[in-house]
């Protein structure tokens, strides 16, 4: 029986995710009633309980991809993969007004400039505390404060050291995953209730998974217009962190490594 | 056919990464600059276009929205597939340099959204106005 229940598993393992993803948003869209009232939204405890689950199994495997280094749950990794997951942030799109879009625009374009800028002068800043001095590398952090692909995106064009590139990505990961997680406290405080709103968020924060899970745990009608901006982001990012960064920075500390 | 709905939207992410891949290529970098927004703004404009002919059906327009309507438990899926232990165990560095960014870009949102609703509380107000 339990080899049945294996093989069928491991067969038909992004069914078995469907299923199994089911159960843990029922789960927390419960908990989010019964335990507290409906004020956490239930889309944030279910993407807090799966980051909780990927660090257990990452603790257990020593993998990168969460859950998804279980054999039994890889169908996970492909329900959450980047294809299914632009298929379905496009698809909100779907109802989008065209007039809010317009209204944003020009703010959502002056955010993703400004998020990158200060992104990388917080990343760089961070390293140079701790003792960094080479353009590189100062570059490079900078990079992965964008996100955890314009750090290794930029850090292999400018040749930075495996370690520098590992610590760029795992900067930019703790960005998505505490965006994922601050974005439904901060968001009535600094107003983040409309579409313009959102859009500047997503320009400004830019990190893809962080954008959609925080926004899908704040409001899910702002979906939409944080992903639009955001998909700019990492795009821009690359063809800004090699080249313009990278000749600021240098000129800021000198050649010095 | 509600399939129809599902083949537009296929073709609308299809069209909008290449598109996205081709001005990252471009612009000389290994990433897409703007795919899925791009496949957005496509999807809209589709949508538009086919409901003024008269050529879009609700059922069509269910093949779309089942799709935008499951988007939690995907992004739930994404999130139990981080690389969640790699954040924590990337050292002091890494988590200064991803909570400083955050932090800093957080400030820069507030700052942005009281500055746009300041200036153009108006435009926000009368869709359509806005150019």
């Amino acid at each position: 029986m339990n080899a049945a229940i294996g093989t069928v598993v491991e067969k038909y393992a992004l069914v078995f995710a469907f299923a199994l993803v089911g159960v843990a948003m029922l789960v927390s869209y419960r908990a989010s009633r019964r335990l507290t009232g409906g004020r956490l939204h239930g889309s944030a405890i279910a993407i807090f309980l799966g980051l909780v689950a990927a660090v257990v199994v990452g603790h257990l495997t020593g993998g990168k991809k969460g859950v998804a280094d279980l054999p039994l749950l890889a169908g996970v990794g492909v329900m959450g993969g980047a294809m299914f997951r632009d298929f379905a942030i496009v698809a909100t799109a779907y109802g989008v007004k065209l007039e809010d879009l317009k209204a944003g625009g020009l703010y959502g374009a002056l955010s993703l400039a400004l998020g990158l800028l200060v992104a990388f002068a917080a990343g760089a800043a961070a390293a140079w505390a701790f003792g960094y001095r080479d353009p590189v590398i100062l570059t490079t952090i900078g990079a992965g404060a964008a996100t955890y692909i314009v750090g290794p995106v930029t850090g292999a064009a400018l040749g930075a050291p495996s370690e520098i590139v590992a610590l760029s990505i795992a900067a930019g990961l703790v960005k998505a995953i505490l965006v994922m997680i601050a974005t439904p406290i901060v968001a009535k405080p600094i107003g983040l209730d409309n579409p313009r709103a959102a859009m500047i968020f997503g320009g400004v924060m830019g990190t893809n998974s962080g954008v959609i899970g925080g926004l899908a745990a704040t409001d899910p009608k702002l979906v939409p217009y944080g992903a639009m901006t955001a998909t700019f982001y990492t795009g821009l990012g690359c063809l800004l962190g090699p080249s313009v960064v990278f000749f600021v920075i240098r000129m800021l500390v000198g050649t010095n490594g | 056919m509600i399939f129809y709905g599902t083949a537009l939207l296929a073709g609308c992410l299809f069209v909008g990464m290449v598109l996205g891949q081709w001005i990252g290529h471009v612009a000389g970098i290994e990433s897409d600059i703007g795919g899925v927004g791009l496949a957005m703004l496509l999807l809209i404009g589709a949508t538009t276009w086919l409901a003024r002919r008269g050529w879009w059906s609700p059922a069509t327009g269910a093949g779309v929205q089942y799709w935008g309507d499951i988007y939690i438990p995907i992004v739930v899926a994404m999130a139990a597939t981080q690389n969640v232990r790699g954040a924590l165990s990337g050292g002091v560095l890494a988590v200064v340099a991803g909570v400083g960014g955050v932090v800093l870009c957080t400030g820069l949102v507030a700052a942005l959204i009281r500055s746009a609703s300041r200036r153009g509380g108006t435009t926000a107000t009368m869709p359509g106005d806005a150019s």
